[in-house]
């Protein structure tokens, strides 16, 4: 019986969709022959409207780039800020904002965790780990001040100094946090109908993810072992002592996997931070306008390689700006991993690589 | 509690003989001949009947609310969280909900076809409450007691595939067919095992009708002890058969919205989320009569409170199963159906014909 | 894949690449040469050629960034690529003309910068030839204009 081949929007509006965007799948049956990744629904020029502000109003501004990881944005942007100033943090500062990063990746992970849960069915799974999130939520609301945005870094260091007693309050929640955790792979690792929607699904092989420029634990998860903050250290990354986590079978489950032991990584690397940070300044002070000339800074954002490109004129406002997103690229590199696959599968990959589509628009 | 049927019968004796004697008292010839003709057998019969129906109805339908309150609280217990509030212990938010659905105003999709759409739920549900007929709450509380009643149930249940069906088509809506076309696959690959299990009980008690079978399970011993593979097929196959997580794919929120039933609005969109239920609660009952003895039970409370709560704690285990795992993908759950629940409940036939050849039971 | 690829110690130094590099393209200009970054100012012609050298000779394995800089009078096209093999992170430089915006695409050799080229050419206006499927990918396919150009003025503040 001749059947054709059927053009399916998934989005904009969409229950599953993670942020707003389209994926239009070209379906025979149920199986996907083409994809198609479709966004700029939330373009919100950022790039332009930064070319028209001051150094330090741009600050809050790196924050919703992506508003799920935010801390890691506005770093990004402060640290790229001080290169083309030419000074660096004290060292107090730079312990602290370490450790404030790697609880700002457990929680992107766990919203990650959540996201997957809702994709997959299982609200379990998605109010347990929302509940983890609230321990860390509490933690740096204590700090900043806010649940999401939080604005903590500055150019020359970060905001406001440690609470007092914060580094036994961190400690105490994440010895908590690890026996949840416990629970909470255990809901999934042994979970059969969870390993019949994940194991094998969506795979891709290590050289095509490093030639499609993808980043982060989805090349992790294919066995590829590169970590920006093994390989080009920024911050006192190189003083930490971590593993990084990779995985060889490049589908749904190894990201999957990925994730839960950057977690456990992270939770290493916090402690060590925070009880290794000097006593003494937290901030430097900055003149108005930077000199002439453009940087470069690349981190490791949960979500992959983020880099800024910053061109200074001379003036107090940069005249570019540019953000490269990893979530850009890692929509980008998505066809290949849904083509063969079926239509219900379409949430689980797509779920799995942490979308938020704030940094992938700008 | 004594028989339904002979107490309504006495009540509708006492109250149209009540309507004779006002229709007598007005004195007029052809009322008092009207009077009497109320007062004969096959009126009584059927106004009987009628108010059976009714209240059976509505004591279901309570029952049947009451599961949905249970869902809701136990489901939020397992994420750690408190389920719903409003009113004594929860128990009002599903009137709520049905005030607020009942409100609703009534949309039908400008290019779908009326008459279809409309009939297509209505099958739907009128499927749902012909099969609270069926099914006795004890061999005192019933409609009917028929002969042929698990085939009865079983074969209006199979109704379901038809009305999804049409109403996925009828809508004018992709995903609505996609969704009514992956239902009825499931519904229709996973009733198969259903039956088998059916035919091996039935094998062994020797009697179609749901009395009949519970009080062999009452002489001789609960069937899920020889049949305990049985029981587990036909505990799977019913999460299945009542499209609940892990294989509520047609009914996918990810993907689908809502399934065939996405462009319903107003009442028929709250009777069919309520009808869902109602069947995963007829499914649990189907279990408690074929496995666990039905209202089987010491005398210290009622039968029927034996067969409720026995219905409940089934219950129980397929919300559990709900909280615990994600859905699986449509080939997957055909798989499971077809090759996995389809051989086990051939052996369990299998098991219940030895047995019965051996003489054991 | 079965096996990890590890990337621990760098296989070459940037001063050895630097070199490599100028001796094979003399009209390559090295901005800068230090550890982790080498800046290279690259004439458009020999773009391509640079970039497929620096991926097949030198291991650059991976495109992190194609941005776009108005500068009034030209623009400049960045390609950021990194070598893992080498830790290197290095920045090409390519100067075209304002009434000529066209530059050879490096999709061809590395796919991650695909969508890259379609957002300068959205943004900007950017003409990348050899690019497999060049349309604007943030504004509508209708819109007239390149937002990013220093000509199109927003307003004071947005």
């Amino acid at each position: 019986m001749p059947t054709d081949e059927m053009w399916i929007n998934m989005g904009p509006q969409h229950p599953f969709n993670h942020g707003l965007w389209n994926l239009r799948v070209k379906l025979k049956g149920e199986t996907i022959t083409q994809a198609e990744p479709i966004i700029g629904y939330l373009h919100r020029g950022w790039e332009k409207m930064v070319e028209n502000r001051t150094y330090s109003q741009i600050v809050p501004l790196a924050d919703r780039l992506c508003y799920g990881s935010s801390l890691s944005w506005n770093h990004l942007y402060c640290l790229t800020a001080e290169k083309i100033y030419g000074i660096e943090a004290p060292d107090r500062a730079k312990y602290i904002r370490v450790a404030v990063l790697e609880l700002q990746r457990i929680t992107s992970h766990l919203t990650w965790l959540m996201a997957v849960g809702t994709d997959l069915g299982s609200y379990t799974i998605m109010t347990w780990s929302i509940r983890e999130r609230e321990l860390f939520l509490d933690l740096l609301c204590k700090l900043s001040g806010a649940r999401m945005t939080y604005n903590y870094c500055r150019i020359g260091g970060v905001r406001s100094d440690l609470p007092e007693n914060y580094e036994r309050d961190v400690n105490r929640t994440l010895d908590e946090f690890e026996k949840r955790l416990r629970d909470l792979e255990s809901l999934m690792d042994e979970n059969e109908p969870f390993l019949m929607r994940t194991v094998g699904i969506g795979k891709m092989d290590g050289k095509t993810a490093m030639n499609l420029g993808l980043t982060g634990p989805i090349m992790r998860a294919s066995g590829v072992e590169m970590d920006l903050r093994r390989l080009d250290p920024y911050e006192v990354y190189a003083d930490m002592k971590f593993d990084i986590c990779t995985h060889t079978d490049g589908d749904v489950y190894a990201r999957y996997r990925v994730r839960m032991d950057e977690m456990r990584e992270s939770m290493k690397i916090v402690r060590q931070a925070l009880a290794q940070a000097p006593a003494g300044p937290i901030r430097v002070k900055v003149p108005r306008c930077p000199p002439k000339g453009n940087v470069v800074n690349h981190v490791e954002d949960p979500r992959g390689e983020s880099l800024m490109y910053m061109v200074s004129d001379g003036s107090e406002r940069p005249y570019r700006l540019k953000v490269r997103s990893p979530n850009f690229v890692n929509l980008s590199a998505s066809p290949p991993m849904l083509v063969g696959f079926k239509i219900s599968d379409v949430p689980a990959i797509m779920g799995v690589m942490d979308m938020c589509i704030g940094e992938t628009d700008r | 509690m004594s028989n339904l049927y002979i107490e309504l019968t006495n009540f509708t004796e006492w109250l149209l003989g009540l309507v004779a004697a006002l229709l007598d008292w007005t004195k007029l010839g052809f009322l008092s001949d009207f009077g009497e003709w109320l007062q004969t057998a096959p009126v009584v019969d059927f106004v009987s009947t009628l108010l059976v129906a009714v209240i059976f109805l509505i004591t279901a339908m309570m029952f049947g609310l009451c599961f949905i309150w249970q869902e809701r609280k136990f489901l939020g217990r397992f994420m750690d969280r408190r389920g719903t509030q409003v009113g004594f212990l929860g128990f009002f938010q599903n009137f709520a909900d049905g005030i607020k659905v009942v409100l609703k105003e009534h949309i039908v999709p400008k290019d779908s076809d009326h008459r279809l759409f409309e009939m297509a739920i209505f099958a739907y549900l009128a499927s749902t409450f012909m099969l609270f007929g069926c099914i006795p709450f004890s061999d005192n509380f019933y409609v009917i007691n028929v002969n042929l009643a698990v085939l009865l149930g079983v074969a209006i249940f199979a109704f379901g595939p038809f009305s999804i069906l049409i109403g996925g088509w009828s809508s004018n809506n992709k995903f609505t067919l996609i969704g009514g076309m992956r239902a009825a696959a499931q519904l229709i690959a996973l009733e198969i095992p259903l039956l088998l299990c059916i035919v091996a009980v039935v094998v062994l008690t020797g009697d179609l009708s749901f009395v009949g079978i519970v009080t062999w399970q009452e002489q001789n011993i609960w069937l899920i002890v020889p049949l305990c593979i049985g029981a587990l097929t036909f505990f799977i196959a019913a999460i299945g058969e009542s499209e609940r997580i892990p294989f509520d794919l047609p009914e996918a929120e990810a993907e689908l919205v809502e399934g065939w039933a996405t462009e319903y609005g107003d009442v028929r969109w709250g009777l069919q989320m309520a009808s869902d239920y109602f069947r995963a609660y007829i499914l649990s009952g189907l279990f408690t009569m074929l496995f666990l003895g039905g209202w089987a039970g010491p005398e210290f409370i009622w039968a029927e409170a034996w067969y409720l709560a026995k219905t409940f704690v089934v219950f129980f285990f397929f919300i559990w199963v709900r909280a615990a795992t994600v859905r699986i993908r449509t080939d997957q759950i055909l798989k499971l159906g077809w090759r996995r629940l389809l051989p086990l409940a051939v052996i369990n036939l299998l098991i219940a014909v030895a047995l019965k050849v051996a003489g054991v039971f | 894949m079965s096996q990890v690829i590890i990337y621990d110690t760098p296989d070459r130094s940037v001063e050895d690449i630097s070199k490599d590099i100028k001796s094979k393209f003399p009209a390559v200009e090295v901005l800068k040469a230090a550890p982790k970054r080498l800046h290279l100012q690259v004439p458009r012609e020999i773009s391509f050629e640079v970039c497929k050298f620096m991926k097949e000779g030198l291991n650059f394995e991976h495109c992190s960034c194609v941005t776009t800089v108005d500068y009034l009078d030209h623009f400049t096209v960045v390609f950021h690529v990194s070598s893992w093999t080498n830790h290197i992170l290095s920045e090409v430089l390519v100067d075209i003309p304002r009434d000529d915006p066209t530059v050879d695409s490096i999709t061809p050799l590395w796919g991650g910068a695909n969508w890259h080229e379609r957002e300068a050419y959205d943004l900007m206006g950017i003409v990348f030839k050899g690019h497999p499927d060049l349309r604007r990918i943030m504004m509508p396919e209708e819109f007239k204009f390149h937002p990013l150009r220093k000509d199109f003025i927003v307003g004071r503040r947005v």
